[in-house]
């Protein structure tokens, strides 16, 4: 068994293209060795700043022999099919193939052989080919050559069972050499194998491991942060970066200049996030520090005083900056730039942010309805500004600040708390991770936002497709759900959406003529649409909780107790809880398998009969006593559960509707629906219809697997 | 802590005699040292000698400092990082030579920012300009968190493929001076070495052309410059003259910039307006090449 070491050198590789291209090099190269069924033990794929490697273990040293036996057409068979078998075979004439008896009839036979050779000679192909097909985000040329790759080549390594495979690319040919740190270690490293390669490469101070780069960063900074009673701020995201921009991490902390500690924390943290990769530090109680971590690539001989120098000098200058956004922007009031919206174009088909944030005004006041103690001309004040800090200059240099930065300059423009709080929260939930809006106001402006983005494009067919969401609506739905869900909100999806639809002009909105050979979607198409997208993104939510998707789609064909789809999402997510409890337990489970059976048969006999059963009982022509008895159970069950399902209570219907099972189980034991009697037929589908019609008041049951 | 920032007894070098090692380094590297180009433009890639050699199958390795006007970052002269005027000291190698790192690091060395010392780092900086019509690859690069670099490689200017491909590599003079100097106000710099400091020469310099920017430029006679330019460019392309063309191209480019700091240009008419500066260039880079093509064939025969 042999070892496959395969390293490429290039200029610098931008940070968050290097953990795709070492999944990639080695899904290419697994793919190659599979189709050549060569096996293996172990892939592991590495990634620096400079250096994509992969190290396969446990190769076969060679290919051996192999002979493949293929039985082919009957002799005398249709010179089609010999013809179809020879070419399969990769043989051109029936003279090469063996005619064998099988059964007393003859056949051809095509024994096809294929030399063995060394895996060496396989990877060569086979490396050369992956590297070439290595899918770069953005790739180019350099010097005179034509080659494509992230940044110019510098060298290849490439070794197998300690011998150079001699791969070729953009001209350069492979060796047994790489390179050490740029700085630190300059210079040729021959290596034998990984195990050399990567030592060697440490001695040369370069971590050829980006988990481990990133553990050296946390521990270090966390070390230097410890030593000065304070607390890293926890930034996987950062983390994962900075490990990417450096071969030799080595963190230094350095001090914020304490003028400008006076500037908003999210300002401070997100000028050293963004532009220079600080960590940011914070005290034992939260507060954001005076202190950053920065991570260098390199040890120096004064320790990094140089480069904290350097790094403290040009957080200095940064700041400067933002003070010099912050003392601009807080010039002109919030109010005042509401109008300069107008000039930002929020989709070219929907019209200006202006507009946008007209309708919100609206909308946002309209939802105070649905949001218990919420206050309409709070809801709209804070929708009427909640956009104005896109014209202001520190948005404009730190997007990531938009919704806060308004906050601030709200509260020094004297608006009410309730509505800077609003402004700030109205982009929120973000992700997964980010908290939602709590407060009427925030959740006002935040549902306004959102469910106009989605109403507006749904509008004019702008959906997201695969994985391309260019506008972000998949994230708006999901807010939208999680804010009402998450502060148990009533709202009627249907009507809003309705609202919201019709805030927008004539020519946009749905059930608008849009141009003489375009209509619109009618706005119940729309919102049909847009309820069903939000039936996917409540499955794909629920999936981490191990909700069954078909109990979601079950419960969003129930229709509302007052007839009409179901739009509302809390009394849904009940009935979906309630439901997926039920379905656990053994009557539940039971009671899925009888309205099966029940909906088959009346399913069947209603297409032969070409009618609808469910109608009226004759209580009369109920001969068997299971008949009666389940005609009764019913009669009993439906007035419950008429009441349980109007109080909401879906636990207390899902019992009711296990008292259904005894009497359903005899019925089927006993008594025959198909019986020969037309009148007693009729009757008995006519009490499984009505049985299924009941059962689906609480669930569509026909929707679930299982 | 000012200065020496170089380590040991390093004498600090003035603003000039950064660009004059700059132009001594470069030039042993076999860069033809031209001067500035006699127009107003944002960015030394607007040079003829960058944007239109960069096309075309010649080598060529040039350097050269270029003043650049940036109307919108005018700040009065009040904030310590920010000109409407600067000076960018540009080089180009074509085609990129394999060690064109190497040779950028030594650079930075002759400028006494010891590689040992400091932390040099090439982050992701992809570069586009949209007015030019022209992108590459490359970094930002940094000194101890200062950026002191643009590194480009060129793959199309003009919307032509780059073929070899250029190195650019364009140096932020101030804020390299800045950085050797240890000066945290731009208006500080040492210019010679001997009493005269950065805000000597420029300080009025921005105020006055911070408030021509922002309040005095005429906005009618600059619309209609950039018509004219347009149109005159449009002659010249007809009469198969690419450089006069150009030279239009920059002009118009320039009196957008200036329209755009008086605020005048609305967001939709702000994209329309690089749209025709974009075409005019495409247009002018098409004339360059063919000219090139002509001027060749006469070469050979």
């Amino acid at each position: 068994m042999a070892q496959l070491l395969l390293e490429i050198l290039s200029e610098e590789i931008p940070a968050r293209m290097q953990a795709r291209a070492a999944e990639d090099l080695k899904r290419l190269v697994c793919d190659g060795l599979k189709k050549e069924d060569l096996t293996f033990d172990k892939v592991e794929a590495y990634v620096t700043p400079r250096r994509l490697a992969l190290v396969i273990d446990g190769l076969p040293e060679k290919i051996e022999d192999s002979t493949e036996e293929r039985k082919g057409p009957q002799v005398g068979a249709a010179d089609k099919a010999i013809e179809g078998f020879l070419k399969s075979a990769g043989l051109t004439s029936v003279d090469e193939c063996e005619i064998r008896e099988v059964k007393g009839k003859e056949f051809y036979f095509a024994v096809i052989e294929t030399k063995g050779r060394p895996t060496a000679e396989v990877l060569a192909e086979n490396l050369a080919d992956a590297i070439a097909a290595l899918p770069w985000p953005k790739s180019m040329r350099w010097g005179a050559g034509e080659v494509r790759w992230v940044r110019p080549l510098h060298s290849i390594l490439c070794l197998f069972a300690g011998a150079v495979v001699p791969i070729t690319h953009g001209g350069i040919k492979a060796g047994a050499v790489t390179q050490g740190h740029r700085f630190l270690a300059p210079g040729e490293i021959k290596v034998k194998d990984f195990k050399d390669y990567e030592a060697k490469l440490k001695k040369a101070k370069v971590i050829l491991d980006s988990s481990q780069r990133a553990e050296m960063i946390k521990e270090g900074a966390e070390k230097l942060t410890a030593a000065e009673g304070l607390r890293l701020r926890d930034d996987p995201a950062l983390l994962a970066e900075v490990a990417g921009l450096v071969e030799w991490p080595v963190p230094l902390i350095g001090a914020i200049d304490g003028e400008f500690m006076e500037l908003p924390a999210e300002v401070l943290s997100e000028s050293m996030r963004a532009h220079q990769k600080y960590f940011a530090l914070e005290t034992e109680d939260g507060k954001l520090a005076p202190r950053f971590i920065t991570v260098a690539n390199i040890e120096t001989k004064d320790g990094g005083a140089a480069i904290i120098a350097g790094n403290e000098c040009v957080l200095r200058a940064r700041l400067a900056d933002a003070r010099f956004f912050w003392d601009r922007d807080r010039q002109a009031s919030l109010e005042s730039r509401v109008a300069k919206l107008g000039e930002i174009v929020f989709h070219a088909k929907l019209g200006t942010v202006a507009e946008k944030v007209d309708r919100m005004e609206s909308l946002a006041a309209e939802l105070c309805e649905f949001i218990p103690s919420a206050d309409r001309d709070k809801a709209r004040s804070a929708a009427h500004l909640a956009k104005a800090d896109l014209t202001t200059a520190m948005v404009a240099e730190f997007p990531g600040l938009q919704g806060i930065m308004g906050r601030y300059y709200a509260l020094n423009d004297g608006e009410h708390a309730d509505v800077a709080d609003a402004i700030a929260a109205h982009y929120s939930p973000a992700g997964p991770n980010d908290t939602c809006p709590m407060e009427p106001t925030a959740i006002a402006v935040a549902l306004a936002d959102k469910i106009d983005t989605l109403v507006g494009f749904f509008a004019i067919d702008e959906k997201p497709t695969g994985s391309r969401d260019p506008f972000a609506l998949r994230r708006a739905a999901l807010g939208v759900i999680r804010i009402i869900t998450e502060n148990g909100l009533r709202v009627p999806l249907f009507e809003v959406f309705a609202e919201a639809n019709n805030l927008y002009p004539p020519g946009v909105s749905a059930g608008n003529v849009m141009s003489s050979s375009q209509a619109s979607p009618d706005i119940g198409v729309v919102s049909h649409d847009l309820l069903s997208f939000f039936a996917d993104r409540l499955k794909v939510q629920m999936r981490g909780t191990g909700v069954r998707h078909d109990l979601i789609e079950a419960v969003f064909a129930t229709p509302k107790p007052e007839g009409g789809a179901e739009d509302d999402l809390v009394r849904l997510l009940a009935r979906v809880e309630a439901l997926s409890a039920f379905l656990d337990t053994e009557d539940g489970a039971n009671l899925l398998t009888a309205h099966k059976r029940a909906a088959n048969i009346v399913a069947i006999e209603e297409k032969k009969d070409n009618t609808t059963y469910g109608g009226k009982i004759a209580r009369d022509l109920l001969e068997q006593a299971e008949e009666v008895a389940l005609f009764e159970a019913l009669d009993v069950a439906r007035g419950r559960l008429q009441a349980l399902l109007a109080a909401e209570d879906f636990t207390g219907a899902m019992a009711e509707l296990a008292k259904l099972r005894p009497p359903l189980d005899a019925f089927f034991d006993s008594v025959t629906v198909n019986c020969d009697n037309e009148l007693l037929r009729a009757n008995r589908l006519a009490l499984l219809g009505q049985i299924r019609a009941a059962l689906d008041t609480v669930a569509e049951f026909s929707q679930i697997e299982g | 802590m000012a200065g020496d920032r170089g380590g040991a007894a390093r004498a600090v070098p003035s603003f000039q005699q950064l660009i004059l090692t700059l132009q001594a380094y470069w030039a042993e590297r076999g860069c033809v040292l031209l001067q500035p180009y006699d127009m107003e433009m944002g960015a030394g890639t607007f040079h003829p000698a960058t944007a239109l050699r960069a096309l075309g199958p010649e080598p060529w390795r040039c350097a050269y400092v270029q003043p650049c006007r940036r109307p919108a970052d005018g700040r009065y002269g009040d904030n310590p990082n920010r000109l409407q005027h600067y000076y960018q000291f540009q080089v180009v190698l074509k085609p990129s030579p394999d060690d064109v790192q190497d040779m950028y690091l030594g650079s930075l060395a002759a400028l006494g920012i010891a590689s040992d010392l400091h932390d040099i780092r090439f982050v992701e900086d992809d570069w586009e300009s949209p007015t030019l019509g022209a992108w590459g690859l490359g970094w930002e690069v940094w000194c101890d968190g200062m950026e002191v670099t643009q590194f480009t490689y060129f793959q199309q200017v003009g919307g032509f493929e780059c073929s070899p491909v250029t190195a650019e590599l364009t140096y932020g003079l101030e804020r390299l001076a800045m950085y050797v100097q240890g000066v945290e106000n731009v208006y500080d710099l040492d210019w010679n070495g001997e009493g005269i400091s950065y805000g000597d020469v420029f300080l009025q310099n921005e105020r006055e052309f911070s408030a021509y920017n922002f309040e005095h430029a005429d906005t009618d006679a600059l619309m209609d410059g950039f018509a004219k330019a347009q149109v005159e460019c449009r002659a010249l392309l007809d009469a198969k003259l690419a450089l006069p063309a150009y030279d239009q191209c920059i002009k118009a480019s320039h009196m957008f910039n200036l329209l755009d700091a008086r605020g005048v240009i609305s967001v939709t008419e702000r994209a329309a307006y690089m749209g025709r500066v974009r075409d005019l260039a495409k247009d002018c880079c098409a004339a360059w090449l063919a000219s090139r093509d002509g001027q060749n064939k006469a070469a050979g025969g």
